[in-house]
């Protein structure tokens, strides 16, 4: 890292404090000034973009209108007409995800879902949604979940703990799904863009070797755009998919 | 070291897909090998930043799920509902429109059609009138005429009849007086009765 020549693939999702409450206290670093600033163009933009209330929608409010359209016949499509109290908490999650992953495409940005934990806090906050609503709602008929109609009894005993054991690995694959893609999105990124730089710098050979790392950059840049986009689609889809079950207990 | 790395991140990545656990692990193993230098763990997997992280995490997520959940997704929501039901009235505006278009030809045209009507009961009306109108005026002018000749011909009677009065009158006289310059004597009634049966033979 102390070699400006090395490429470091790794330096990217490094923490740095940009200033400290207090002494010692709590940081705020890279990591929360991106979250803060997606939730900053989150509201501004939704907010702004819908100041005018027009009859005749401008372009950002089109967008706006878009984004809710989407998410809202996401949630009703998965979870039904009762899934849209829990519109705003999807929303949420999937602007602050889908805006999270762009602001990291963004050169020299940090990408708060990179981080594990970020990934994982909000799995885990729906799996607790879930189980929390889905207890609240049915009570122990929440468990039906777990005994799929229409099994024979002498199935149930292998059945029933596999049921348990993949909604227990909901919150770990929700996350893991979001921040591998994203963590190993932009290390390729770099790792690919950092050939072009040392090929490049091996004379003449090397610098036409460089291209076809320049040219997979390229594409992979395309790539992770889809990707960024995407995951944020999974993971609110998923998470609709999820308060279904909350709602609907019985398979 | 630039080979390195990738073939590190490699064994990341299966490890971040196996379990948070299984990952944790591996940081912990590379926290060791990266001796006491901060910067080489794997930061995506530094335990140390997760609570800070996680503050700020929670204080942006809320903030993001009120703003979302209090003001913009209910404006948004109302400007939709707010176009659906103005294009909802507009179509209904439309049709409604519509219909009292329709009922306003089928008006004219029987407004039209009662007109017609009208029109030719009034014709009919006027020429029954005209028509009883000139057969009353002829009528009376007929009776009219009728009495008047009827009183010529009474005239005419009445004129004859004095005529022939007079002239018996005057034959009367004037046998009277032949008889009395040729008898002496006759009165004058007995004159007449001469005349009248001279008369009616």
């Amino acid at each position: 890292m102390a070699d400006p020549n090395k490429v470091d693939p790794i330096h990217q999702f490094g923490l740095t404090n940009i200033f400290t409450f207090g002494d010692g206290g709590l940081g705020f670093t890279n990591s929360a000034l991106f979250m803060v600033l997606t939730v900053v163009l989150i509201v501004t933009f939704l907010l702004g973009s819908t100041t005018g209330r027009s009859m005749v929608p401008g372009r950002a409010q089109v967008v706006a209108e878009t984004l809710y359209d989407f998410v809202a016949n996401m949630v009703r499509g998965a979870a039904g007409a009762e899934g849209m109290k829990f519109f705003p908490f999807v929303f949420s999650l999937f602007m602050f995800v889908l805006m999270a992953n762009m602001f990291g495409m963004i050169p020299f940005f940090f990408t708060t879902t990179s981080h594990i934990i970020v990934p994982a806090a909000l799995a885990i906050l729906v799996f607790l949604v879930v189980v929390g609503y889905g207890l609240y709602r049915n009570g122990f008929k929440f468990f039906k979940l777990f005994v799929p109609a229409g099994v024979p009894g002498y199935v149930l005993p292998i059945v029933v703990p596999i049921e348990i054991v993949s909604f227990m690995s909901r919150p770990i694959s929700l996350s893991v799904r979001l921040f591998a893609n994203i963590l190993a999105g932009h290390i390729t990124l770099k790792v690919f863009a950092g050939f072009v730089y040392s090929l490049g710098s091996l004379g003449i050979l090397g610098f036409l070797g460089a291209s076809l790392p320049l040219i997979m950059t390229v594409a992979i840049t395309a790539l992770e755009f889809l990707v960024a986009a995407l995951q944020a689609y999974v993971f609110a889809v998923l998470t609709s998919m999820y308060i279904n079950d909350a709602i609907h207990p019985s398979h | 070291m630039a080979t390195e790395i990738p073939v590190m991140l490699v064994a990341e990545a299966s490890a971040a897909v196996d379990t948070v656990h299984a990952s944790t692990d591996a940081v912990a193993g590379m926290h060791e090998a990266g001796a006491a230098l901060h910067s080489k763990v794997f930061p995506p997997f530094d335990p140390s930043s997760f609570g800070a992280q996680l503050i700020w995490l929670t204080l942006t997520f809320v903030i993001l799920y009120f703003a979302m959940s209090r003001l913009a997704l209910p404006r948004i929501a109302s400007i939709i509902e707010l176009r659906k039901a103005r294009i909802d009235g507009d179509l209904s505006a439309a049709d409604a429109a519509r219909q009292k278009t329709d009922a306003a030809i089928t008006s004219y045209e029987a407004a039209v059609a009662a007109a017609r009507a009208k029109s030719q009961a009034i014709a009919e009306e006027t020429r029954n009138a005209i028509k009883a109108d000139i057969d009353a005026k002829r009528k009376s002018v007929e009776a009219d005429l009728f009495k008047t000749i009827a009183d010529a011909e009474a005239n005419i009677q009445a004129a004859k009849s004095a005529a022939i009065y007079h002239v018996s009158e005057i034959a009367a006289d004037t046998v009277k007086a032949l008889v009395t310059q040729l008898t002496g004597s006759a009165t004058h009634d007995e004159a007449l009765k001469a005349v009248t049966t001279v008369t009616k033979e």
